[in-house]
């Protein structure tokens, strides 16, 4: 039996009672996947990621969403938000806070909307991702019976972050999800929705994961994900953006944990005025493998991009940055940036960058660049001449060099987990909270 | 507090410092002077404890302990400190959190706890002043874009939040215009009291009209060759280095 067939025979085992629009797409999906198979190097895309550990494993569904209380506690990240839980795939209403939502927002479970038969629902969903973007985006649109379904009325400025929790067991046989995740935001409505990928630390499931956001005229979406699932994990993610006029999208793609990690992030900017800000960080460790692949489509005139991506590579690990910025013709007075930056703290790790640009318009401001270096062993002699310690002085140099992204990180939380996970140790924050209390006296004065 | 016994240095099997005796007590402001390439630098860079020197023979003792056996850390937070002549640029790694890292090392390594925010603040502040920054350069990266005369004194602002017990200047003054210069004195003449040193690396005679040297040193070709009172550096600066060869030849 071929790798895709045995996957797909437990999607046979499962399913039943679909309405017919959901069995339709599973099997657009399914028959979709099938003719695809997995990714081989070959194939130019997946040229420095090899997911043969994805394709040779054998990934059961979970079936409950039990989980250790203490530990939930210890992972979810401390904010007050509306909180929605995936275990394994599976919605957890225990673990789950839905209640209190302000009128004009709806967060839901996807199998809630599709027990439903949303209408709304189905109308969208599937509409940027389609079975054609990737096998594993097939194979999500054959699978997805679990996910989150966030649908902001116009106008609506939803008051706190919109938390969805994506846990992983360690379980004795390991299982997979593929959860499906739907964000549409009406004309100027306005959330934080973080996606936060976490669980037991022996964890060794398959997580894969799909991604939509359509941004109505003058929306103002900020995605989070924070990915720190275990250092078994094996994680398979698509971001798909869809910006309508004056839009902005301000995507966080935080990579800190999983054994093999691949994240397609996809932007398509429609309308005159419509911003995207990709701001990216990957910290690698062991032998973990971290790929990430970014697309921003400049569709329409004046839209504007702007990415930084930085990567910090420890160990063996490896990295892969692939960015694309695409202007169409006669996209004019277009702002495109990118920037990849990686850190080296070990001879052994390696990263393969690639920046792109591909420009079929001339009134355009653009660039792009990438580098690769080590820390700067004369600052760390500096720090330390001052008496602070080699492994602090290594630290705060680290943090240095992801600063630029970390200042842009307004949840003070989610950048005092990754700054403690990149610095190994701090004493305090960083960048933010101390600095800024810090100036701030100092202005009193 | 200090003491430097019959020190040999080589820099890439290059001998620099041929047999150094030096002797600093508490409470003394010590000169060392020389022509250039004498050893002068690498003499503060061996005692700071800076990479690269290989000493082949001899003791440095700071206050009673030895020195060769610490890094460079711990004998920053023994109270060690190098004012550098080029000081380096540390991108993003803003001042004011050097300072803090810096100063709480030295708590702990005396067992103290870290310094409490409004206390720290009130330091920085007013050691800023002293310097004359603004207190914007607490917020800025570490000497990134700074002046030559901006990075000098931020040198001595970390000296006067640190308050080392020997602090040693490299050629603190140069490229310092006659403003920027008397600042940079007054900091370092602040730091003067009965309990502490300091030790000035310097080419030219100028600075020590500003802090006046209890003790001035003439290094030539890797050896001290004469010492004086602050008289010295005035004959120096009136002579020429080639009178103390000439001197000490005969
Ligand atoms: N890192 C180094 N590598 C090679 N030679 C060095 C190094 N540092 C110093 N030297 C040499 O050592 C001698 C003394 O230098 P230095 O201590 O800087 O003198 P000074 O400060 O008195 O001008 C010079 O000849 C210089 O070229
Ligand atoms: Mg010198």
């Amino acid at each position: 039996m071929s790798a895709p067939e045995r996957f797909l025979e437990r999607l046979t085992a499962r399913r039943a009672e679909d309405p017919s629009w959901v069995a339709a797409r599973r099997q657009a999906g399914a028959a979709r996947f099938e003719a695809l198979g997995f990714p081989t190097r070959r194939d130019e895309e997946w040229k420095y990621t090899d997911v043969r550990r994805i394709a040779e494993g054998d990934f059961a569904l979970a079936t409950d969403a039990a989980f250790d209380t203490a530990r939930f506690d210890e992972q979810r990240l401390d904010i007050d938000a509306y909180r929605l839980v995936l275990v394994d795939g599976v919605f957890s209403a225990e673990l789950s806070r839905l209640d209190g939502l302000p009128a004009g927002v709806s967060l839901e479970p996807l199998s809630r909307a599709m027990a439903a038969n949303h209408e709304a629902v189905g109308g969208s969903l599937g509409r940027l991702a389609g079975v054609d973007f990737s096998p594993f985006t097939a194979l999500n649109t054959a699978f997805a019976e679990e996910g989150v379904i966030v649908r902001l009325a116009p106008g609506t400025v939803v008051d706190k972050p919109i938390y969805v929790l994506l846990l992983s067991r360690a379980n004795e046989r390991p299982v997979m999800s593929h959860p499906r995740v739907l964000i549409e935001a009406g004309a100027r409505a306005e959330a934080t929705i973080v996606e936060h990928y976490s669980g037991e630390p022996d964890a060794a499931n398959f997580t894969n994961v799909v991604t939509e956001v359509l941004l109505d005229r003058g929306a103002i979406v900020d995605h989070y994900k924070l990915q720190e699932a275990a250092l078994t994990d094996l994680h398979v993610a698509s971001i798909h953006v869809d910006q309508g006029r004056d839009s902005r999208f301000n995507s966080y793609n935080l990579n800190l944990g999983g054994a093999l990690v691949r994240t397609d992030l996809v932007t398509d900017l429609n309308a005159e005025g419509a911003e995207a800000a990709y701001n990216g960080l990957f910290f690698v460790q062991g032998r973990q493998h971290v790929d990430n692949h970014t697309l921003v489509n400049h569709n329409a005139p004046r839209t504007f991009s702007n990415e930084n991506y930085k990567g910090v590579l420890d160990d063996r690990s490896r990295g892969v940055f692939n960015g694309k910025v695409f202007v169409k013709k006669d996209a004019q007075q277009i702002e495109a940036y990118q920037n990849n930056a990686n850190l080296l703290l070990s001879d052994r790790a390696e990263i393969d960058t690639k920046p792109e640009l591909v420009i079929y318009a001339d009134d355009v401001k653009c660039s792009h660049g990438a580098t690769t270096g080590q820390l700067d062993e004369e600052a760390v002699y500096a720090l330390r001449s001052r008496g602070i310690d080699e492994p602090m002085a290594r630290a705060l140099l680290t943090l240095a060099f992801v600063g630029e992204v970390m200042d842009k990180v307004r949840l003070n939380v989610i950048a005092e987990r990754v700054e403690r996970a990149v610095a190994g140790r701090l004493p305090e924050r960083f960048n933010l909270a101390d600095l800024v209390e810090t100036a701030e006296a100092i202005q009193e004065a | 507090m200090l003491e430097v016994k019959d020190l040999h240095v080589t820099v890439e099997d290059k001998a620099i410092l041929k047999g150094l005796n030096l002797t600093i007590n508490a409470g003394e402001v010590h000169a060392i002077m020389g022509p250039n390439g004498a050893g002068k630098s690498t003499l503060s860079a061996v005692i700071a404890g800076k990479d690269g020197y290989e000493v082949t023979q001899g003791t440095i003792l700071f206050e009673g302990q030895d020195v060769l056996e610490m890094e460079i850390e711990e004998r920053a937070r023994a109270g060690l400190l190098l004012g550098f002549q080029y000081p380096v640029e540390i991108p993003g790694v803003k001042n004011i959190y050097l300072l803090k890292a810096a100063l709480n090392a030295q708590r702990a390594a005396r067992g103290e706890g870290e310094i409490p925010a409004p206390e720290f603040m009130k330091l920085v502040r007013e050691k800023s002043a002293e310097m004359k920054m603004d207190p914007s350069f607490l917020q800025r990266a570490v000497n990134e874009g700074f002046s030559g005369g901006e990075k000098k004194r931020n040198e001595i602002l970390q000296m006067l939040v640190l308050q080392p017990k020997l602090a040693m200047l490299d050629e603190i003054d140069s490229g310092l215009d006659i403003d920027a210069m008397k600042v940079v004195a007054d900091g370092v003449n602040s730091l003067r009291d009965a309990n502490r040193a300091i030790l000035l690396v310097t080419h030219y005679q100028r600075l020590l009209n500003h802090i006046e040297p209890d003790h001035v040193h003439v290094l030539v070709d890797g050896r001290i060759v004469k010492s004086g009172d602050k008289d010295l550096a005035l004959e120096l600066e009136a002579r020429g280095y080639d009178w103390v060869l000439e001197g000490s030849a005969a």
